[in-house]
């Protein structure tokens, strides 16, 4: 290989012309590289141009500016077929007119590849796929996830350095996607070849990824490991979109190395040793982030100090966990308690208006910029 | 008798297939018997029917002559042998001309922009919206030794100083060929594009991401994924065409008599309906005959039926 990288998206900036005659930016200076044989994926709400970067990956469309490298090769215009990636398609694309065997070997016989050799190559990918023996059924004659790794087989069966895959789980029950994401995952490890998965679904990518970009109105909010991205979320978004998050104002008192004391006016205290990255000065006005699950409910009295008062507003029982939401003068919080007792007994229950007391853990909690 | 009726489902599809049931009954299979019964019979001398059980008539379609020149008292004619030979060959000539000519069409109507699609299909149905017998007799005005053609050709030929006698058009076979292609082609182009219409368009780039040019993608994806248009046109042309006696009579005059013109003879100057009632049996059998065996082969175009 030439690059350590087996794409990269230089600066890129992809816009449309809406039906209405606006210009709209639908991927807005993109810039990221996508390590040889990585799970990567791209992961953001619907329209957040997604999509779009993949399609001009594969190279259904150009760049309006900036550049898409493969293997270090600048692809300017060239086709798709001259690329060595291959996509699978979010409706699966394929062929109805074809059996399952035709469908994966079309892309061989484009090759010119002998016939026996075809045979052969798409016996190999269907077994990869298990749908061994599947070779003279019409896709319509399959079920939705077998229709999906025909388009995996399909695609894999031209040996690209890259595959391309845009939702490619979204049609599928909840129980079979967990399994595919499972199947996906292993065969992508099998085969050492990079992945580049496209989802809306922040769970699925989080299982499934070596490194994620989260994406919103065209950029890429944060590049990094499922783990940074979830417990070191670098902005209020990310920390909002990737599971949930509790936002408190907070104003910065005392910086030392990457640590940080932040008054915080709702809990009339001070939190000491929150960690920080060093682009914040003293006196800023920041918003601290707290996970609901990482917030203890204890039995002790609130001191003020990590320990604070609050009301119960709510509490609903999900079967794993309770959401409890709380109010803390005035400041509303969700904290997730697991349910590790059985709850048969109503007691166990937290009722409405109890008094509680919280317990934050300053290295649990994250220093963002307010925007 | 309610109760049952509404438990039963089988007994409730017997009971909304009633009505049409009852019309196909009226409708189709009586007038059926009814010409059945008609082409066993006889022509009387006054222009009735005698009511026999003869299969003359299908002998003389066949060919079995009772009049012979050379005074026998049967000979071989192949005077309506010829007639069902030419509506079968138009009948196919005019379908294959009719898919030549909306393949094309429909592929470019179907690939326009959305909005431009529309006017284009718009396009193609206002003829549908004048009678059909007066869009025939405009084509008269076209072909006739004095009509709009000769006289561009004669004006064109003027220009360039060559010699130009008019062009004999009218009462051709070929004019009967031109009059049935603009009459049917509609009937080709909205089945086909429709069917066109429906091919997703990401197979298109899936046939590209695997390596497919655009004229692999044409033959390997586009075709055979429209195929059920073109099966549908077809018949919708082919049958038609193997009936119809307007055009022929206008545009081929007493030179171009093709199976319906025989029949609507019979009934009408002839006065032999038992004739034409054997002559029309013949055409339904044939018609279905040549469908069978198409559809057996391709399908009914059951996508598009469907859609
Ligand atoms: N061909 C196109 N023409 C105009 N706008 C487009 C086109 N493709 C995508 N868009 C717009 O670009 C934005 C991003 O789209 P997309 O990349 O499909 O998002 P995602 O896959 O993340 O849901 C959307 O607002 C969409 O409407
Ligand atoms: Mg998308």
């Amino acid at each position: 290989m030439s690059s350590e990288f087996a794409v990269e998206l230089r600066d890129v900036v992809k816009k449309f012309i809406t039906p209405e005659g606006n210009e709209l930016s639908a991927v807005d200076h993109v810039t990221m590289q996508i390590k040889n044989g990585e799970f990567f994926s791209m992961l953001g709400s619907s329209g957040c141009g997604k999509t779009t970067s993949l399609r001009m990956i594969a190279g259904f469309e150009w760049p309006t500016e900036g550049e898409v490298f493969i293997e270090g090769q600048p692809m300017g215009h060239i086709p798709p077929f001259q690329r060595k990636v291959n996509t699978v398609f979010q409706s699966y694309a394929l062929f109805q007119h074809m059996t399952v065997a035709q469908n994966i070997g079309f892309g061989l016989e484009m090759e010119g590849v002998e016939k026996s050799e075809i045979k052969k190559r798409v016996g190999r990918a269907l077994e990869m796929v298990q749908l061994t023996g599947m070779e003279r059924r019409q896709p319509k004659q399959l079920s939705g996830g077998q229709q999906q790794r025909v388009a995996v087989a399909r695609a894999l069966v031209k040996t690209p350095s890259v595959l391309l895959l845009d939702e490619p789980l979204g049609a599928l029950d909840l129980k079979l996607r967990k399994e595919m994401q499972l199947e996906l995952k292993a065969l992508q490890q099998q085969l050492g070849i990079t992945f580049i998965y496209v989802t809306h679904d922040q769970e699925e990518a989080l299982t499934m990824s070596d490194r994620i970009a989260v994406m919103s109105k065209g950029k890429v909010q944060q590049l990094a490991t499922p783990v940074e991205i979830y417990e070191r979320p670098t902005n209020k978004f990310v920390a909002d979109f990737i599971g949930e998050s509790n936002f408190l104002e907070g104003v910065i008192k005392e910086i030392s190395k990457d640590e940080a004391t932040v008054y915080v006016p709702v809990l009339n205290a001070e939190l000491k040793g929150m960690p920080m990255s060093p682009d914040f000065v003293n006196g800023e006005e920041v918003a601290v982030s707290m996970r609901p699950e990482k917030i203890r409910i204890v039995e002790r009295e609130a001191d003020g100090d990590t320990l604070f008062k609050a009301k119960v507003l709510n509490s609903v029982y999900i079967g794993s966990d309770t959401h409890v939401y709380v109010d803390m003068q005035g400041a509303r919080l969700k904290v997730m308690e697991q349910n590790r007792i059985s709850r048969l007994d109503p007691s166990s229950f937290y009722s409405k208006e109890q008094m509680i007391t919280l317990l934050f853990m300053p290295e649990n909690t994250l220093i963002l910029k307010k925007g | 008798m309610l109760k049952r009726l509404r438990e039963s489902k089988s007994m409730q599809g017997t009971f909304l297939a009633l009505p049409t049931t009852l019309w196909m009954f009226v409708l189709l299979i009586i007038p059926l018997i009814l010409t059945l019964i008609v082409s066993f019979g006889k022509r009387s001398p006054d222009g009735n029917v005698i009511y026999t059980f003869s299969f003359d008539n299908y002998a003389r379609l066949i060919g079995i002559s009772h009049t012979c020149a050379d005074g026998s008292a049967t000979c071989f004619d192949p005077l309506y042998i010829n007639i069902l030979w030419r509506s079968l060959t138009l009948a196919f000539n005019t379908t294959v001309v009719v898919i030549l000519m909306a393949y094309p069409l429909s592929y470019f109507i179907a690939r326009a922009k959305p909005a431009q699609r529309n006017i284009y299909l718009f396009m193609v149905l206002i003829p549908l919206w004048t009678n059909f017998v007066i869009r025939v007799y405009a084509w008269m005005m076209l072909l006739r030794k004095e009509g709009a053609i000769n006289i561009i050709i004669g004006w064109v030929a003027s220009l360039l100083h060559l010699p130009f006698t008019p062009l004999e058009m009218l009462y051709t076979p070929g004019a009967v060929l031109v009059g049935m292609v603009y009459e049917f082609l509609p009937f080709m182009i909205l089945p086909i594009y429709t069917s066109l219409e429906k091919i997703d368009g990401s197979l298109y780039e899936a046939a590209a991401d695997l390596g497919a040019n655009a004229v692999r993608t044409f033959l390997r994806v586009t075709l055979p994924l429209s195929m059920p248009g073109v099966v549908a046109g077809t018949i919708l042309v082919f049958v038609p065409v193997m009936g119809t006696f307007v055009v022929s009579d206008l545009l081929g005059g007493k030179q171009v008599i093709l199976v319906g013109n025989l029949i609507q003879r019979q009934f009408l100057d002839a006065r032999d309906p038992a004739f034409g009632s054997a002559a029309s049996l013949i055409l339904m059998v044939m018609t279905l005959i040549v469908t069978y065996f198409y559809t057996r082969k391709f399908g009914f175009g059951e996508e598009i039926v469907a859609a």
